[in-house]
């Protein structure tokens, strides 16, 4: 019960935060100079007064900032996130239609980069000084200096003319035909080289971690103790070090997927990928400032779900973690 | 001795790469444990104590340690250079060891009874319920209260004293024929010190388990041992029964070790040099000379100690000396 009691308040917090979210990104963007009558008729070639007046009125613009604000915060509650003026649709029904995508990429490449990295960790820790404990220390200085956009782009490279096997752009062939199955196949197919690209970095980045912290584990007394009971050095590896290695990893991992929502705007971009990070950059593009701040709603909210996972993650690896 | 000893440690050597060049942590240790018996090994930190405790575990860190030379036998079975899988299968079996540390020597992530249990299903082959019921029987056995509950417990949950009593149900989970307890109590409060030794003591005479004691306490070993050996800079420096040991101390450094306990003299009194407290420090291991390493410490050194390394000979019944001058002694 206390780990629901915390749990309670993590989602409470969260529920605060997103309304400061909320708050911030919507006074940004209202003391940011134009409006959106100001892009329209821009987009139009130019309007008198007279239509400016009447598209400020049609987008409540005319109002007091704070029934502006409360208008939005109530619409949201109601997963009213405004309208697209650009795309003309509801920026709900907007996001909605691309979220899938980009949660698909965003935690198969997380879950790829944990996973890995974290048995990289834990076989170069086996051999402190051994070959795939030095690749592992090259592999992240190569993660942390190489740009996502340019690993992505030598994969496309290296696909599309040396190793031809997977689809560099989209993330469906219309020509594919079939029951669910086939088409969910199509879907991993394509996301393989966007996957892949997105987690290299956060691959490095954890592999390292994990090596470092298996590296002090495994000069724990209760590793000593686990290898006097005459427990097999597998086990001694990935049941008794390994779950006290693990902390450091969830939290960073957690701590990091907010970079890792960034990294799949730029994967996006570069692999054709019909995701939010795609959307994102129309919209800024095109200036539709709710469709921007629905993106930036949403990515939060996922963010704030995934440091909830993080926590309770944590406490179910850790029985020290004390509720509060 | 007509049987043969249960666990024999015959001239082992540990050697450790350091960077100051090659440590003789262990040099030409010998010991016999006979079973039923406790034997303690004193000795000052650094001495080799642990070090010894983990050669026959087979636990010596490597790298930068290594078994150099020697023989280890349970029961008539080599230990040094067996198969680490066979070597595992021996390890919390017929050598249960426990450590200095009860308080990190516990895995903090799994359930004390958990932890126990874990020994039990690999070498019993035991189903996991029958393990965590033997889990439960042990804690019972070394007297922790409510032991079904406590069972569910993490380490953090439990006080250091509990801990070690933890510590030393999983080490007996398995009925070895040996337990290796290094400093059980070195980490514990005086009074919780008492309880260990004397559940220590009930446990032995219950189950026959031999026992090597490692620890700092004289007071401790005249009460509970058969046998004692005294190391020095990773040496036996006298070995033999508590009685003529404790009562008769021949190597100079035992005496010294026994007049800083008060209450220990031996009988009659050795004379004092100046000291309830042995001068000077032990030598670095990786600059010991030819000699015996205690002379520079020893107020009856003669100019042979620090000439040549002396051997453990007889100095009394079933008592053994490495001291030149105890040894000229006794020949005179
Ligand atoms: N990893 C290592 N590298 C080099 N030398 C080591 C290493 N581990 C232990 N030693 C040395 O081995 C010697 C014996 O250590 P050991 O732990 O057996 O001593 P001890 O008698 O158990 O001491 P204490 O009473 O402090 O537990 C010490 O001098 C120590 O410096
Ligand atoms: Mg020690």
């Amino acid at each position: 019960m206390g780990v629901w009691n915390t749990i309670a308040k993590r989602v409470g917090y969260g529920l605060l935060l997103l309304v400061a979210v909320l708050i911030l990104n919507f006074v940004l963007i209202s003391i940011a100079p134009g409006d959106i009558a100001d892009t329209i008729a821009g987009d139009m070639g130019g309007a008198d007064a007279e239509v400016m007046a009447e598209i400020r009125t049609r987008y409540g613009l005319d109002q007091p900032f704070y029934v502006q604000l409360w208008r939005y915060l109530s619409g949201v509650v109601m997963f009213d996130l405004g309208h697209s003026y650009f795309f003309n649709t509801p920026v709900t029904t907007l996001i909605l239609e691309k979220l899938p995508a980009t949660l698909l990429l965003v935690f198969s490449a997380q879950i790829l980069a944990v996973i890995v990295g974290t048995l990289l960790g834990v076989m170069a820790a086996k051999k402190p000084n051994g070959p795939l404990s030095l690749t592992v220390t090259f592999l992240s200085l190569f993660g942390f200096a190489a740009p996502v956009f340019w690993t992505g782009i030598l994969l496309i490279i290296l696909f599309v003319s040396i190793f031809p096997v997977f689809p560099v752009a989209g993330m469906v062939d219309v020509t594919v035909e079939g029951g669910f199955f086939v088409q969910a196949l199509d879907v991993l197919h394509h996301l393989t080289l966007p996957m892949i690209t997105l987690a290299s970095i956060f691959l490095a980045l954890y592999s390292r971690l994990a090596r470092a912290s298996m590296l002090e584990v495994l000069g724990a007394d209760y590793v000593r103790t686990a290898r006097a009971k005459g427990v097999p050095e597998r086990v001694v590896l990935y049941k008794h070090a390994l779950r006290n290695a693990l902390g450091p990893v969830v939290t960073v991992a957690g701590l990091q997927f907010s970079a890792v929502i960034s990294g799949a705007v730029v994967v996006e971009a570069v692999f054709s990928w019909p995701g939010l990070g795609t959307l994102a950059l129309q919209s800024i593009l095109a200036r539709d400032t709710p469709t921007i701040m629905g993106i930036l709603f949403f990515s939060s909210f996922v963010v704030i779900i995934v440091n909830i996972l993080t926590d309770i993650a944590l406490r179910l690896i850790d029985p020290r973690i004390k509720s509060g | 001795m007509a049987e043969d000893p249960l666990l024999s440690v015959k001239d082992i050597v540990v050697d450790f790469k350091t960077r100051y060049g090659n440590a003789r942590v262990l040099d030409h240790v010998t010991l016999d444990v006979n079973s039923g018996e406790i034997l303690g090994i004193v000795g000052e930190s650094g001495c080799g104590k642990s070090m010894t405790a983990l050669s026959i575990m087979g636990l010596v860190p490597n790298p930068p340690g290594k078994v150099t030379s020697g023989s280890i036998k349970i029961d008539g079975m080599e230990l040094v250079g067996m198969d680490v899988d066979r070597l595992r299968q021996i390890r919390g079996k017929d050598i249960g060891m426990i450590f200095q540390e009860p308080m990190t020597s516990l895995n903090p992530v799994f359930t004390v009874g958990e932890q126990i249990a874990e020994s039990v299903r690999l070498h019993e082959n035991a189903r996991p319920k029958a393990a965590m019921d033997r889990a439960v029987e042990m804690l019972a056995a070394v007297e922790i209260p409510e032991a079904e509950t406590r069972a569910k417990a993490y380490p953090h949950q439990l006080s250091g004293g509990m801990r070690q009593r933890v510590m030393i149900a999983m080490a007996l989970a398995c009925r070895p024929k040996v337990l290796i307890a290094d400093e059980p109590t070195t980490a514990l409060d005086a009074t919780v010190q008492a309880q260990i030794f004397d559940l220590l003591q009930d446990l032995q005479e219950e189950t026959g388990t031999a026992i090597i004691l490692i620890t700092h306490d004289m007071g401790a070993i005249a009460e509970l041992a058969d046998t004692v050996a005294v190391m020095y800079a990773g040496r036996v420096v006298e070995k033999g029964t508590v009685d003529a040991v404790l009562s008769a101390p021949q190597h100079p450094y035992t005496k010294g070790l026994i007049t800083c306990v008060p209450h220990l003299e031996p009988d009659p009194p050795v004379e004092r040099h100046e000291l309830m407290e042995i001068p000077g420090v032990v030598p670095a291991l990786t600059e010991l000379g030819k000699g015996c390493a205690f002379a520079p410490r020893c107020g009856e050194a003669i100019e042979k100690c620090s000439g040549e390394k002396p051997r453990l000979l007889a100095t009394g019944d079933a008592h053994v000396t490495a001291c030149w001058v105890a040894q000229q002694e006794r020949a005179q």
